[in-house]
């Protein structure tokens, strides 16, 4: 089956990152397709490599980077969101002037449509937090 | 399922401000409406609070986006599903929301409205009916 898999809370605060990241790797476990990972709301800060657990808890960003690296994930942040919660790429730094990025690997930067287009191409999309 | 048109609809059951949802929401429906798919949206819960007539935010801050409800005709969603009960415990009714229209095309351009109310059972049943649901 292939599965759209949106993410609507940023981590640590929320299970929900958990949950989608556990989810995930369970459905590629089982042969499943994972048609895209969209971040919004929230979710978007999942997406920056500036966040440092203490070393003795998971790494969240890393963990997403990690995956997304070994199954050739599709780790979709949204933009406006992004915008609004300061998580930035090289392109969006230098567009709006910004001094310094933050995404973090394996993530990138694009638009609502992109959440959409999921919907679309999904057998089913999988929401995690409120 | 294919690439074929499928039914979203997007259902707003917050207020419209104290959290991004409801903006971050309708966010998404302006954006999805460029893909051509069967779209609605439901106003359950406090998300009925989204199409009140006559906000006024200036005393808080916040952006009042409320007048962006009446662009979404021009964009061809124009099945707003409210539902009565939410409306009723709120000691709301349909006068009490935006008078959000759009053109039907397939009826000469004939201006109709786009709020519709219905009650649990009914939005149970057009819940039933869709392939994705996207929650704010």
């Amino acid at each position: 089956m292939k599965f759209g898999i949106l993410v609507n809370e940023g981590p640590y605060q929320h299970q929900a990152s958990d949950t989608a990241f556990n989810f995930t790797k369970a459905a590629l476990d089982k042969g499943h397709e994972i048609v895209r990972v969209f971040f919004y709301h929230d979710g978007v800060n999942n997406g920056t490599r500036l966040t440092t657990p203490p070393q003795d808890d998971r790494n969240i960003v890393n963990r997403w980077g990690e995956l997304a690296k070994e199954y050739e994930l599709d780790l979709v942040v949204c933009v406006a969101a992004a915008q609004r919660r300061g998580i930035v790429d090289a392109d969006e730094a230098k567009r709006h002037g910004k001094d310094a990025d933050n995404i973090a690997e394996g993530f990138h930067i694009s638009g609502l449509g992109q959440l959409i287009e999921m919907g679309i191409k999904a057998d089913r999309v999988m929401a995690f937090g409120d | 399922m294919g690439n074929g048109v499928k039914k979203f609809m997007y259902v707003n059951r917050r207020a419209p401000y104290g959290t991004i949802y409801a903006l971050e929401g309708l966010e998404v429906v302006l954006i999805g409406a460029a893909f051509d798919q069967d779209v609605c949206m439901a106003f359950v819960d406090d998300g009925v609070f989204q199409l009140q007539k006559g906000q006024d935010t200036a005393e808080s801050n916040m952006k009042n986006f409320s007048p962006t409800y009446r662009a979404l005709g021009d964009y061809d969603v124009n099945k707003l599903y409210v539902e009565k009960e939410s409306l009723e415990q709120r000691g709301m009714s349909e006068d009490d929301l935006l008078a959000l229209t759009y053109e039907d095309e397939d009826d000469d351009y004939k201006e109709k409205p786009s709020i519709r109310i219905v009650n649990r059972e009914e939005l149970a049943d057009l819940m039933e009916q869709q392939d994705i649901i996207l929650n704010y």
